[in-house]
């Protein structure tokens, strides 16, 4: 889009306002603006947020990015990937790094699809 | 692992052990004892911290007995040459010369790598941010900080599509800065904006818990937009919705610092431009804090002309405010930083604020008259414009699509060049998804809707008990990978450059990486630019140099010639077994030499001997104004040029001298040596020789040769008033102890 310079026509219900309430005007619209991106951020994840979540329960990159993948084909993302392996820890007793170690290699997600009924909400 | 100062810090030391290496520590740190007046020498600052215990100094420094007074603000260097072995020894340097942050530049393409990389591969014009190289790196800092005494933050980047993974890592191995902005990714790096957001969210919530200051990304559309001083009201929407993004996401304000750049820079009136903005911007973010960055915009290949840009862009933070004084090597004009482009840009920021240390007790902005008064309202209210039709739009998303940003109009004007990116577009497109009801994530710092409480609503607040500690309470947990590739690693380049390092014999010149061979060489060249750029190749070549290039051209006059700067590799190096070095000549404190001749008067009688009219060199010996020997209260009689020696001598007599100082610059048919015998010898037939020292100098004089004449001393090239008066007070001693 092109636009002459229309500031001082936009600016007329801005001219009485004094330096305080401009200020407090553009700390104000800056909420507005912001408020939907949190509020998106705080319903939604990605496979990036996943994987920092298991390397904060104790697994290295590679590791996360394995596991991160297999939650992701079985369709079980929105549960968490980090709650996919305490859920395999707990359905199977195992301590959180040997379920992780064990979902890599291939097993124990027959238990956890059932666990979540398949990914269901 | 403690550091001597005259021992070369050795990167395999960092490296060993490197697996289990924990941080001392975690979080920002700002200076301390800014606040309080401080004496440092002769001298008292106001606007100081606390002087380290181990530093270079200012090269003036040595006028004012070898202060180092450091300014109240963190001062930033950027150190990425793509070997991150390197760039440890640069930084030791960094910080000795006062910089206090130092931010490390990403590799090429890191952005768009969905994952951490691991290892240690070289990167192009950065490094590749991983774990081995971010811990190899802060450990180092761990004990260069011990070494200069001042905590150093270190710094890198949380963009890209894998933001979360690497605030985690940052927060796990004490990394201290971070640049993290949403809005860069979507206009810069065409990363889907709704991944970008989501992911920024739980990123900046990761930094929030380690206490890393954050700087946003707002600065680029400076660099970007084609007109940079027409995006300021722009740039203020930017940094709102980072700072605000940030805040909600549990950043604290301190911690969120705004990077701002001066807009503009000469011939441009950059002050009446960019001051105006930057107090709008201050009273507006009031509560956060400011990163000033200097100009990159108009930044061309002159390292002179960067460094008065740069201490224009200075003086600006020094008018208004900078917690954080970042700067720019002055040759990022020409090529990726060089060590000591790293050392000049800090030096610069330290020396432009150390110089305007109480300035603003002495100055008064003109806040409230015009021009600033009505430029800084127009601005704010610009800004605020701005953000009513993203509104109106229907928020950010659609305001991108719109191709509200970077649009190198000043809004609310349009010209339609602005950066639209789609809602469904760029890179990790498709890749966000809404948590179902039962989501759960049992980890400390994690943003967003979290149903602990499913499992135990005793843990809610601290999700991590449900598996027993996360790595951020628990670093035993942390996974170290090492090498993933056994051909791009730290450990070959180390063994292919291992005859350039450490302690070696070997001594290679080097810029950017040990025994890269690269010199720089400055010429004049007198004919016109094009020709003189051809030259200035050849001449590269003629002297040896491989790889040669011109990194900077200056047109002095249209035809009478260039000034030329060209940068090459040798391809030798030299043997440090091999080379003659003269003892270092012995220098006594000002204040010994003074006591000495309190005690002890001395005379002597001076001049240029035989048919030279040189005066310059002797009397920068001599003269208190050039710091000569003058200033010790040594009585000089000056004879003036082409003094015959025989007058040199009678005078020495009449005078009662201690000395005679015989200068002699001509050095044809070695007429100088002959001068020296014949002073020498005269001496000898009037009797004196005994009680009167002879001490010659001249550019071409060298001691070992003048001694062969029969002098007592002969001072070549270099030579300094303190090094004649030094010897004159030893020799006289040793003569009266001869007698």
């Amino acid at each position: 889009m092109k636009r002459q310079d229309d500031f001082n026509e936009r600016r007329k219900h801005l001219a009485n306002l004094s330096e305080k309430e401009l200020e407090a005007k553009f700390w104000e619209l800056a909420e507005k603006v912001v408020d939907p991106l949190v509020d998106l951020s705080e319903k939604n994840t990605s496979p990036s947020i996943e994987r920092s979540v298991l390397m904060r329960m104790g697994f290295s990159s590679i590791e996360s990015t394995a596991i991160v993948e297999g939650v992701q084909d079985r369709g079980l993302i929105s549960k968490g990937a980090g709650h996919v392996v305490y859920k395999a820890a707990k359905l199977n007793n195992l301590d959180i790094r040997k379920a992780g170690e064990r979902l890599i290699d291939g097993e124990l997600w027959e238990t956890v699809v059932e666990a979540f009924q398949g990914g269901a909400k | 692992m403690k550091l001597k100062p005259n021992e070369k810090l050795k990167v395999e030391n960092i490296l060993k052990d490197i697996d289990k290496y924990v941080p001392k520590r975690r979080g920002w740190h700002w200076r301390e004892g800014v606040g309080e007046s401080r004496e440092t020498g002769k001298f008292e600052y106001k606007d100081s911290s606390e002087n380290l215990k181990n530093s270079v100094p200012l090269p003036s420094a040595h006028y004012f007995n070898d202060i180092d007074p450091q300014p109240k603000n963190v001062i930033t260097t950027e150190i990425a040459s793509g070997r991150f072995e390197d760039d440890i020894r640069r930084m030791r340097m960094a910080a000795w010369h006062g910089a206090d942050h130092l931010m490390v530049i990403r590799t090429a393409g890191q952005s768009h790598f969905d994952g951490l990389i691991e290892g240690t591969p070289q990167g192009i014009g950065g490094i590749p941010i991983t774990r081995k190289q971010v811990r190899a790196q802060r450990r180092a800092l761990d004990i260069i900080e011990e070494e200069v005494g001042r905590p150093i933050n270190y710094h890198s980047y949380v963009s890209g599509v894998a933001g979360p993974e690497i605030a985690v890592m940052f927060a796990e191995e004490g990394v201290n800065g971070a640049h993290q902005d949403p809005q860069y990714n979507v206009l810069y790096r065409n990363i889907n904006m709704v991944r970008s957001f989501v992911d920024a969210a739980n990123a900046k919530k990761i930094l929030g818990w380690a206490g890393i200051a954050q700087i946003d990304g707002a600065h680029n559309a400076n660099a970007t937009a084609r007109e940079a001083w027409k995006v300021m009201p722009e740039l203020m929407v930017q940094h709102a919705i980072n700072s605000m993004f940030s805040v909600k996401a549990g950043i604290k304000k301190e911690n969120i610092c705004l990077s701002t750049v001066p807009p503009t820079a000469p011939p441009a009136p950059s002050m009446a431009l960019d001051l105006p903005y930057a107090i709008a911007l201050r009273e507006i973010f009031k509560d956060y804090k400011m990163r000033a960055q200097q100009n990159t915009k108009y930044m061309s290949s002159s390292t002179r002309e960067a460094t008065v840009t740069h201490t224009l862009n200075i003086l600006i933070s020094q008018l208004t405010r900078a917690e954080i004084q970042s700067t720019i090597t002055p040759d990022e004009g020409r090529n990726v930083p060089w060590h000591i482009y790293n050392i000049e840009g800090t030096d610069t920021a330290k020396q432009a604020l150390v110089g305007m240390d109480a300035l603003m007790d002495m100055l008064e902005i003109k806040r409230d008259k015009d021009p600033l008064k009505s430029k800084i309202r127009e601005l704010k209210e610009r800004a605020v414009l701005f953000m009513e039709e993203i509104l109106e739009t229907g928020g950010y998303f659609k305001a991108v699509e719109e191709g509200f940003f970077v649009d190198s109009g000043q809004y609310p004007e349009r010209n339609g060049d602005g950066i639209p990116r789609k809602i469904e577009g760029g890179v990790g497109a498709g890749t966000v998804f809404e948590r179902d009801e039962d989501y759960m994530a049992p980890v400390t710092a994690f943003f967003g809707y979290n149903n602990i409480a499913q499992y135990d609503k005793g843990a809610v607040e601290n999700p991590s008990k449900l598996i027993d500690g996360s790595t951020l309470e628990k670093p035993e947990k942390v996974v170290f990978i090492d090498e993933l590739d056994p051909e791009d690693n730290v450990n070959k380049r180390l063994e292919e450059s291992k005859k350039y390092r450490g302690d070696s014999k070997f001594i290679k010149p080097e810029m950017e990486w040990a025994g890269d061979g690269i010199v720089q060489t400055t010429m004049f060249l007198p004919v016109d630019e094009r020709t003189a750029e051809f030259a200035a190749i050849e001449v590269g070549k003629k002297m040896g140099l491989k790889d040669v290039e011109v990194i900077h051209k200056e047109v002095m006059h249209p035809s009478e010639g260039t000034r030329v700067e060209i940068k090459g590799k040798v391809a030798f190096d030299i043997d440090k077994e091999n080379l003659v070095i003269p003892p270092k000549p012995e220098v006594m404190s000002d204040d010994q030499i003074r006591e000495e001749i309190e005690k002890n008067p001395m005379k002597l009688v001076a001049g240029t001997v035989g048919e030279d009219e040189h005066s310059v060199g002797l009397r920068e010996i001599i003269d208190i104004k050039h710091g000569g020997i003058e200033k010790y209260g040594i009585d000089c009689e000056y004879l003036g040029t082409s003094v015959p020696v025989e007058k040199l001598v009678d005078a020495a007599i009449e005078l009662n001298a201690d000395a005679i100082l015989a200068s002699t610059i001509i050095s044809h048919d070695d007429i100088h040596y002959k001068n020296m015998k014949k002073i020498h010898e005269l001496c000898i037939e009037k009797g004196i020789r005994d009680k009167v020292m002879i001490l010659t100098g001249g550019t071409q004089v060298s001691n070992e040769l003048s001694e062969k004449m029969g002098v007592d001393a002969g001072f070549g090239r270099g030579t300094k008033g303190v090094h004649v008066a030094t010897f004159l007070v030893k020799r006289r001693k040793e003569m009266r102890d001869e007698s």
